[in-house]
């Protein structure tokens, strides 16, 4: 899941304010299910914003929408009518979201609302923890399902350094696990360490411009 | 250091040198002898087109030693901050006194198309550093046993509208502010274009020094205006080049037209040569320099 954090609040007011009339737009995806851009997030955020902006003495008003997901054009048909009547839109989606909206309408300023954090798991309730760095190469099956690109405070593809600590933590806090040592350990456990011990070449970095994909089986759908 | 005596006027004459692709410098020394007394300075790329090479840092050393002024190039493509203002560090204490700070490009253009960008810093974050360093601060707050001192150049975009010109001279006034002293800029082809661009950049009284590439080819010039970006060879000049029936007299020719026309609008020019180096004292001399 994609994880996001709401801005700070006076960052969000001071991108919205003297826009008049304002749509914020939730997210029914990912950014929902990390409690930080859905239904209810639109409904707290625009409270707050509400209150503070007529305080200030501005006239303004601002409204909300979710659709399912603000990645896919598929669920945009019922805001086209909609946006018209707004002088700006507030997005709760992940920058992929954001940048959705603001492609379908080019004429409106769009703003976002969160800082997109990272690709991660759930620990806990509200408690989220970055696990992938979408880096395109992927070499969990050879790491014991331990990624050395998140996990390593330095990416290392062939670790560990020499900055682990006897208890197995990193240099760079004692709260953070070395992920090497636990990739050694894992594999020790499951008796499959050969995977580890040849020498693994230098990434390919080129794969982190910008992508594109389609899926094998869809690549005769687009072939023109 | 280079436009310390600028306020003489006089026309600052710079060569380009690409380093070698290895750590043989004979050819590279045969060119800057070649080239000595013929030109201010040398100025050393540093990975340009992203393509590996010899440095910027040890190439300059060396012919500094060699009693010629050169100007050490710094790109934030493929260094961190902390390696950065290392280098300037490491420039000045090697006796450098020049520099240009450059953007660079990124490693898919090159020829380790793999490498991880870094452009950890831009290059209005590394003037920022270059202040501060010669402030007698890096960038991490600390204080330093030393300070150096530069003259400051970056690289300007030639663009082709007049409205891109106003946003240009905006970026060099901010590039001013952060302690820049002299400004490279792209090669020129078309003379009457940038004294639109240098009547609009005169008020900011910081020296331009003209880029001038040596035409090689009716196909250079094609491939320039096709894929190089804010370039624009004019028609006149390439067919020019198709007509010469000795192409190396044909860009000499050209560069020499281009440098007169230059040569009272900006306040030097940089000849990159590409392969031709050994042309340069001839298009000077034929240019009056």
């Amino acid at each position: 899941m994609i994880v996001g954090e709401r801005k700070a609040f006076d960052e969000i007011k001071e991108m919205i304010k003297g826009f008049g009339k304002v749509l914020n737009l939730g997210c029914g995806g990912c950014t929902s299910i990390c409690m930080a851009g859905g239904q209810r997030e639109v409904g707290i955020l625009n409270e707050e914003l509400q209150t503070a902006l007529k305080q200030d003495g501005a006239s303004f008003q601002i409204d909300g929408w979710t659709i399912e997901r603000q990645c896919n054009g598929d669920f945009y048909s019922e805001l086209d009518e909609m946006v018209r009547d707004y002088g700006a839109l507030l997005s709760m989606a992940c920058g992929a979201g954001v940048q959705f909206l603001a492609d379908r309408y080019p004429q409106k300023p769009v703003f976002p609302a969160l800082n997109t954090v990272f690709i991660g798991v759930d620990r806990d309730i509200g408690w989220f923890e970055e696990n992938c760095r979408a880096c395109r190469e992927c070499v969990l099956g050879e790491t014991g399902g331990i990624c050395p690109v998140t996990r390593c405070a330095k990416s290392l593809f062939n670790g560990p350094c020499g900055g682990t600590s006897r208890e197995g933590k990193c240099e760079v806090s004692k709260d953070t696990p070395c992920a090497w040592f636990e990739i050694h350990q894992r594999l020790k456990e499951q008796n499959r360490l050969e995977d580890i011990l040849k020498v693994r070449p230098a990434r390919e970095w080129r794969n982190q411009t910008k992508g594109s994909l389609v899926q094998e089986a869809f690549k005769p759908r687009y072939a023109k | 250091m280079l436009f310390q005596e600028q306020a003489s006027g006089e026309f600052v004459v710079i060569a380009e040198l690409q380093p070698p692709k290895g750590n043989r410098l004979s050819g590279l020394y045969e060119q800057a002898e070649h080239l000595r007394g013929h030109v201010h300075a040398l100025n050393i790329p540093d990975l340009d087109n992203a393509i590996m090479r010899l440095g910027s840092l040890s190439v300059c050393t060396l012919l500094k030693a060699k009693g010629m002024e050169v100007i050490f190039n710094l790109s934030v493509g493929d260094r961190n901050r902390l390696a950065l203002q290392s280098d300037l560090l490491n420039a000045s204490a090697l006796g450098l006194d020049n520099v240009l700070v450059l953007q660079g490009d990124p490693p898919s253009l090159g020829d380790h198309y793999d490498a991880k960008p870094v452009f950890d810093l831009d290059v209005l974050g590394l003037l920022g550093a270059v202040k501060r360093l010669q402030a007698g601060y890096d960038l991490g707050g600390s204080e330093l046993d030393g300070k150096p001192q530069f003259c400051v150049g970056t690289q300007i975009q030639l663009r082709t509208t007049e409205h891109d010109f106003d946003l240009e001279v905006i970026e060099m006034e901010k590039k001013i502010d952060l302690g820049v002293n002299f400004f490279f800029t792209p090669s020129v082809y078309d003379t009457n274009l940038f004294e639109t661009f240098v009547q609009k950049a005169a008020r900011l009284k910081t020296p331009i020094v003209a880029g001038v590439t040596l035409l090689k080819s009716v196909g250079m010039a094609r491939y320039i205006n096709q894929h190089v970006q804010g370039a624009s060879i004019p028609e006149t000049v390439i067919d020019k080049l198709m007509k010469a029936p000795d192409k190396q007299q044909g860009s000499i020719e050209i560069a020499r037209e281009t440098i007169r026309h230059l040569r009272p609008l900006c306040q030097g020019i940089r000849i990159i040569p590409i392969g031709w180096e050994q042309l340069i004292p001839t298009v000077l001399e034929q240019a009056g320099l």
